[in-house]
């Protein structure tokens, strides 16, 4: 095993790490040794081909289908230089005041995260899309909201030079997506931030990780590790983890820290979600455009929350209940289909966790709540009524007595859409937003963390990304998460100098 | 590409994709190789039971008929054959369900992972997005 040392080692590139590695730059001009550790690959510009099944392969843990242990809900998350910040759409949403209410943190509060997140708004490029650019797919749900009674909002997002190539949740091939992979990482290696990707971190110790770094295997895309190939260990007066909701809580698990953290793991919470599709007579402008440009909140009204989006054929294909002609008949629709994606908020309940197996591989435990399965049912109602309003001729609804409602039909979305349809196992549920697992909290006894991402007595220990939230955020997270992070560092740069004079005399 | 985990029970496997996309009855050989590849390297990266338990369903979807019709999957005319998975996506066991639903979910890889499948259905996306369609 080699040996390193660092000042302060960031676990992980995404909305977390990335800007805590921004954030923490500075301290480099001081002398501060900063590493960070990817453990996916670092990807040259001309690689995001916008290929489903390679990019998904590349970019996403377990291609973007890993499975909870009930098997009856996929998660999404990312897995590359940038993180889940260079599959996501951009959206760039504030945290609703209400949800930082409930959240009841000590420490936390709303006008803070706010102007943080305000902060990073500004340095993101996020903006309105300009009309002209909005696709039939996004123009499609504003109409049929607007006729249903419904208020739909356009999404601020996050995009420099968008060329419209809806490919955005496979890695954008035009650069355009302002992710960390595109701002906050590049500005902190120039200031001396070393960053190196290819690196699993199998456990931390006292005041330090074990890394392992992999060679690129023959044939794959991405850069091959900035380190050689094998095991380090890596000394550092503070360690900052940022691997995401399942990856930051599995790492401090299998690093035996549960023992004086009982709560290490709980709390996971998602957005449990179904993609949707309406038919039309006509071709539509949908797989050419960004894809997410609108979204209606009816998180406190119902319980859920409707967003546009454009997906790929595969994607399509598994999201889609059902098989045989009927499925086929639909996928051949393709250029004629609008699309909703339908979240659910979903409160964080107890044994919904992430634990780990023996080989310390992360396991996500999720059993549906009724409160998310009448949400998803409620979400795909009102979807189905908006795809009518806007014109759609035949809806597709996992939840209902039959999967395909025509027009004729539409009166009766009701009786038609109802729980007793909803069948796991059946009814296909994906989730992106995935949270929680080290939240934050007062003490021990009820958390991981303090409000500053401060470990429970482990203070040379951080946390900063979304395994911070102590419940859902019922909007995409990604805003709140650097909010956090920059909370984080802040605290960080604080008490850099006692931290590490005490690292270096342990 | 890894083992060939379905090798074993081809025939059925093919016999249920086509089952779950009536149009891969169309596809020729070259078509067959390249779905069986993406499901293949799928499987892959999944662990040793995971794989074991894929091969078990394959085996329990091809005898299970059986017991309602008298006969495999195998022997089913193309009817009974949706109308039999119908019912396994039905089951009231959430087991057979998810089991069934994940087995889905890879014949769907397969045939719409394909380049040719996205021609097919006629999408369209372009890296070079609004400009590739001027």
């Amino acid at each position: 095993m080699t040996e390193k040392n660092y000042d302060i080692v960031i676990v992980g590139s995404g909305a977390g790490g990335g800007t805590v590695a921004k954030e923490l730059a500075p301290l480099v001009r001081e002398g501060v040794r900063v590493l960070l550790l990817e453990q996916g690959a670092r990807f040259r510009d001309d690689e995001f081909t916008g290929r489903e099944v390679e990019m998904a392969q590349d970019l996403y843990e377990d291609a973007g289908g890993f499975l909870t242990a009930e098997g009856t809900m996929t998660l999404a998350f990312g897995r590359a230089y940038g993180g889940s910040t260079v599959v996501y759409t951009g959206t760039s949403l504030i945290a609703p005041e209400r949800v930082v209410q409930h959240w009841g943190l000590p420490g936390l509060d709303h006008a803070d995260l706010d102007r943080r997140s305000r902060k990073y708004m500004s340095e993101n490029n996020v903006h309105l899309l300009e009309g002209d650019l909005l696709n039939e797919n996004n123009q499609l749900f504003a109409e049929g909201c607007r006729k249903a009674g419904y208020q739909a909002h356009q999404f601020p997002i996050n995009v420099k030079g968008c060329q419209g190539s809806s490919l955005c949740n496979l890695g954008c091939p035009n650069q355009a997506k302002q992710g960390t992979h595109r701002v906050q990482l590049p500005e902190a290696e120039k200031a001396g931030v070393e960053v190196v990707t290819r690196a699993s971190v199998l456990r931390i110790e006292d005041r330090a990780v074990v890394a392992r770094v992999t060679d690129k295997p023959d044939g794959a895309r991405g850069l091959p590790s900035e380190w050689a190939p094998g095991d380090y260990r890596i000394r550092a007066g503070i360690v900052i983890v940022a691997g995401g909701s399942v990856g930051s809580a599995a790492l401090l698990l299998r690093s035996g820290l549960s023992t004086g953290l009982p709560r290490l793991g709980e709390g996971f919470t998602s957005h449990p979600a179904h993609i949707l599709v309406g038919e039309h007579t006509r071709p539509i402008t949908n797989d050419v455009g960004h894809p997410k440009s609108y979204y209606l909140d009816r998180a406190v009204e119902e319980g859920y929350v409707l967003e546009t989006c454009m997906y790929f054929p595969f994607t399509t294909a598994k999201n889609l209940a059902g098989f045989g002609p009927d499925h086929s008949r639909l996928m051949r629709a393709f250029p004629r289909l609008q699309m909703i994606l339908v979240l659910a908020c979903d409160h964080a309940v107890p044994g919904n966790r992430i634990t780990v197996d023996r080989d310390g591989k992360p396991v996500v435990h999720y059993r549906f709540t009724a409160e998310v399965i009448a949400s998803l049912v409620r979400a795909t109602r009102a979807a189905a009524r908006i795809f009518f309003a806007a014109g759609a001729v035949a809806v597709h609804a996992p939840s209902g007595a039959r999967t395909l409602i025509e027009a004729k039909d539409a009166g009766h979305i009701d009786q038609i859409i109802d729980l007793r349809h909803f069948k796991l196992g059946k009814v296909p549920v994906a989730a992106a937003h995935l949270m929680g697992g080290c939240g934050m909290g007062r003490t021990a006894a009820d958390s991981v963390t303090d409000a500053w991402g401060r470990v429970h007595g482990l203070p040379w220990l951080r946390v900063a990304d979304s395994s911070l939230f102590p419940d859902s955020l019922e909007i995409n997270p990604y805003l709140t998460i650097m909010a956090l992070a920059d909370r984080v560092a802040e605290k960080v740069r604080e008490e850099a100098r006692d931290l590490l004079t005490a690292g270096r005399a342990s | 590409m890894a083992a060939q985990v379905l090798a074993p029970v081809d025939p059925l496997f093919r016999a249920l994709a086509r089952t779950v996309v009536p149009e891969a009855e169309r596809l020729d050989d070259q078509g067959w190789r390249d779905l069986i590849a993406l499901v293949e390297d799928a499987l892959a990266d999944r662990p040793e039971g995971i794989r074991r338990q894929l091969l078990m369903l394959i085996r329990l979807l091809g005898v299970l008929p059986f017991f309602r019709y008298g006969r495999t999957f195998l022997g089913l005319d193309s009817g009974r054959r949706r109308r039999f998975l119908e019912s396994i996506q039905e089951s009231p066991l959430l087991l057979l369900r998810r089991g069934f639903w994940g087995f889905r979910t890879l014949v769907l890889l397969g045939y719409y992972g394909r380049p040719e499948a996205a021609a097919e259905i006629g999408y369209r996306a372009d890296p070079r997005g609004w400009e590739a369609r001027r």
